[in-house]
């Protein structure tokens, strides 16, 4: 059978040409009505080039956030109250007030997306400029305070198939900025000055070997000495002040040779020009500088890109709640809510406090916090959590904290402290340059003692050439080349790294820890298997499938969206019973017409006689009856993610161990476990327990890594070696992970470890090549053999050699 | 050879002025985003923007 794709999301169209769309004359095939409406607003406002331009399929299928549009405007007006606009909305007088928003966008995936997030909202009247940002997915978005409703906006953006969250700028957000731009201008500047510098030293070189009168070589040493004056005092400074950190702190790295080096050279430089010494070494000064910062500039880059995205705890927390008081329902912004307030809490909407349910019941989605994927039944009496989501139907709760207080900053606060006792990975580069330092300034002393007994007036000279010969300029670049390459291939093959260690620590690993929800497996119930309840039922598998699926289309529970891509009748009658399932006649069709359906648990499904499910296994039966005998039973489960089974395989044959630590206390751990060949398996977790499960290895001498997904595992993440965050996981996960697997194939974790170990190797031999150089130059050095022409070509062929095999690195690894 | 007395000050000069017209349009924000206006100006967009 030829599988037929959605047009819009990429998806399977399990019903062929059902919710096909007239497009430029052609039928497309959609898979669901979702799908369907959002391509047609996007046809409908004259911006079908998007599929043109498009080069990736949308982030979020708009199958996945079905859910009734009703609802979702509903909470799109609560955008309109002043109370809330007040934390993100910038208001301007002028001839007409104009109001001045930024949103973060969620679902970007390609630059097609913002071209018609653009041009659709440019197309609305009375919206004054629009502009979004593609690096950060932030919209800056500006329009007539009176004449447009910040929701008719949020509504446009939500029509396409995006969704868009407010955004304030937080004081890290501002330092990251400042920090760019800063990083920026300093590499700017040295960029420039090298090319000048080089450019001066053309002649000088030249004029070496054939001869320059005095007055023209004192006047282009000056020259350049003004600009590697700037370069030293404006670009280099970072590695000063790193340096001179060091130096107090009693823990030298790499940044105080290369200071070292930097300031030696550069003195000696004057002092040539000033007295017309032999040799100036000033475009050696400029380059090594802008070379180190160019390394430095794209590391803090691919930092900065994980985090931009994010908006961390601000996205968890929903910025209004509904409070009830006895005047009636007002709409307040989450930060005025106090202890003892009564609020309203609708289905879908995220609980913003901690609290007692007063009245209602409902389930509701703690998955972020314990993990668990089915979400909890709570009645009147039980507690909510903040940060966590209403499924079901409205509940009236009271407040018992809020803020600091709130049980989701428990979670913060251990992560706090789990983030304190991370231990270091050890670089190897930064041993190296601890003993180097030392070794090279106890040389240079006995030298220059040496050659002031012999020849007093070379001393200096011949110090200052076994110093440049020594100049860890190969040596510093070793580390930083290679790192950058390695990143940059990996980005390319879904493994985003935005901490410096993660590549050689990869190395080092002993164990790998996993979560098992939305980790290991995808988080979300899907379909496995449908079996008829007796042998000659009457429905036909697809029919039951489809009733199933009419019965379910209103509802938000996991359950329920298993169903989501099937399809559904027309015209239907249907009851939703909280905790139970639903129920329902369908109209208009002969066939079915008279029959009372009912999904859900079997003793709701059919309460005249206990049936049990035909299967006894970790999956979730549900059953389908009508009012007379059961019809067919569906087992729903969660499925493993893309990858994991070679990986876990993999892993193993590398001698790694693997454990599951995982929130969920059902026997669905010991399944997946099953699945996965995993025999570490610790089921039943709060996230105090994972922590102190990893800290105890941690004692063992063991080197972790987790990899998670969930707000529930964020403190063992910040405690692992490495941290390793899942593409989807909430942005308070990925802005404490080390790494992010972007392309959401657990494989991609293999590819990043033989990097990781190709990497560590190229890094040692880059070391051991410019130890190697030194070593052989140094006695040639201090006995007064080399010219300084050599001793620049011996330095700039050992770099260049350094870089050519750190460039090996980004070829793509050969497929695992 | 003596012209290099006028002409290297003049280079300077125009680095100097270089310079700090890359600092002013870091301070305003253009390199802000490296990606989308790289990006922006592959579609052509002239035909049927209704507005």
């Amino acid at each position: 059978m030829i599988q037929t794709l959605c047009f819009h999301c990429g998806e399977r169209a399990l019903e062929g040409n059902r919710w096909s769309l007239n497009i430029d004359g052609e039928e497309q095939p959609m898979c669901c009505p979702a799908c369907k409406a959002v391509a047609d607003t996007i046809i409908g406002s004259g911006l079908k080039d998007y599929y043109r331009h498009r080069t990736a399929l949308p982030e979020i299928s708009p199958q996945q956030k079905r859910s009734a549009n009703d609802d979702v405007r509903e909470e799109l007006k609560l955008y309109d109250e002043m109370a809330i606009q007040q934390s993100f909305v910038q208001r301007f007088e002028g001839e007409q007030v104009e109001a001045e928003a930024i949103l973060v966008i969620s679902g970007i995936s390609c630059a097609a997306c913002a071209w018609l997030i653009e041009h659709r909202l440019q197309q609305l009247e009375n919206i004054v400029s629009v502009n979004l940002n593609l690096t950060t997915h932030r919209l800056m978005v500006r329009w007539l305070d009176e004449k447009v409703k910040l929701s008719q906006i949020f509504e446009e953006i939500h029509q396409l198939g995006y969704q868009a969250h407010p955004f304030s700028a937080t004081e890290a957000e501002e330092q990251r900025i400042q920090e760019s731009k800063t990083a920026f201008r300093r590499l700017a500047v040295a960029g420039f000055a090298t090319m000048q510098v080089m450019m001066l030293a053309v002649p000088l070189y030249v004029g070496e070997l054939q001869g320059i009168l005095i007055q023209y070589e004192i006047f282009l040493r000056a020259a350049s000495m003004l600009f590697a004056t700037v370069v030293v005092l404006y670009s280099a400074r970072p590695f000063f002040s790193a340096a001179l950190r060091d130096l107090r702190t009693r823990h030298l790295t790499m940044d105080v040779p290369v200071s070292i080096a930097i300031l030696l050279a550069y003195f000696a430089s004057v002092w040539s020009t000033a007295n017309q010494g032999p040799e100036i070494y000033f475009d050696s000064v400029c380059m090594f500088t802008f070379f180190l910062l160019t390394g430095r500039f794209f590391e803090m880059r691919a930092r900065h890109r994980m985090t931009q995205a994010g908006n961390n705890l601000l996205d968890l927390m929903p910025p209004a709640a509904i409070k009830s008081t006895p005047d009636g329902n007002i709409v307040i912004a989450s930060s005025d809510i106090q202890v003892n307030d009564l609020l309203l809490i609708k289905p879908g909407q995220q609980i913003p406090a901690d609290g007692i349910i007063e009245s209602g019941s409902s389930a509701v989605d703690e998955a972020a916090l314990t993990g668990e994927y089915l979400p909890v039944d709570k009645v009147i009496g039980d507690r909510l959590i903040g940060g966590t989501h209403n499924v079901e139907s409205q509940l009236l709760m009271r407040v018992t904290a809020t803020g600091v207080e709130a049980e989701l900053n428990t979670v913060m606060r251990l992560m706090d402290r789990a983030q304190q006792e991370k231990p270091a990975i050890a670089i190897f580069a930064d041993k190296v340059a601890s003993r180097f330092v030392a070794a090279v300034l106890i040389i240079a002393t006995s030298i220059a003692i040496a050659w002031s007994f012999i020849d007093p007036s070379q001393a200096f000279w011949i110090t200052l050439a076994v110093l440049v010969v020594t100049c860890p300029c190969a040596l510093s670049l070793a580390t930083p080349t290679a790192l950058t390459a390695a990143t940059a291939s990996l980005r390319e093959q879904g493994f985003l790294i935005s901490k410096g260690h993660v590549l050689e620590g990869l190395n080092q690993i002993d164990r790998i820890i996993f979560d098992k929800t939305g980790t290991l497996t995808r988080g979300e119930l899907t379909l496995t298997q449908a079996l008829p309840a007796f042998l000659d039922v009457a429905l036909s598998e697809p029919q039951a499938l489809k009733i199933a699926a009419t019965l379910e289309q209103y509802s938000n529970h996991p359950i329920a969206r298993a169903f989501a891509s099937a399809d559904v009748f027309d015209t239907a009658n249907i009851k939703q019973v909280t905790g139970q399932g639903s129920e329902g006649q369908l109209c208009n069709i002969d066939q079915f017409t008279n029959a009372t359906y009912r999904i859900g648990r079997a003793d709701f499904a059919f309460p005249q006689k206990a049936l049990l499910p035909p299967i006894n296994d970790e999956r979730q039966w549900i059953l389908l009856a009508d009012q007379d005998q059961p019809l067919y039973w569906f087992a729903l489960t969660d499925t493993l993610r893309q990858g994991a089974v070679p990986m876990i395989r993999q892993l193993k044959t590398w001698g790694i161990n693997v454990s599951m630590l995982t929130g969920d206390p059902s026997g669905q751990a010991e399944a997946v476990a099953k699945a996965l060949d995993i025999d570490d398996v610790h089921k039943g977790l709060s996230p105090a327990d994972k922590l102190e499960l990893a800290s105890n290895w941690q004692q063992q001498g063991e080197r972790l890594m987790m990899v998670g997904d969930g707000i529930n595992d964020v403190p063992t993440l910040a405690r692992a070696d490495i941290a390793v965050a899942i593409g989807q996981a909430s942005d308070l996960t990925k802005t404490n992970a080390d790494a992010v697997i972007t392309n959401n194939n657990l494989t991609t974790l293999l590819q990043a470890i033989s990097k990781g170990r190709k990497s560590t190797l190229i890094i040692r031999q880059n070391i051991y090549w410019a130890l190697l150089y030194n070593i052989l130059a140094l006695p040639l050095a201090a006995t007064g053999f080399i010219p300084p022409w050599a001793a620049a070509i011996g330095m700039s062929v050992s770099s260049l050699i350094v870089v050519g095999n750190a460039l090996r690195l980004l070829s793509p690894n050969k497929q695992i | 050879m003596d012209i290099i007395y006028v002409l290297i000050p003049l280079s300077i000069l125009l680095i100097g002025i270089a310079v700090a017209v890359l600092f002013w349009a870091i301070k305003s924000g253009q390199f802000d985003d490296m990606d989308s206006p790289a990006h922006r100006i592959l579609f052509d967009d002239d035909d049927q923007l209704k507005k």
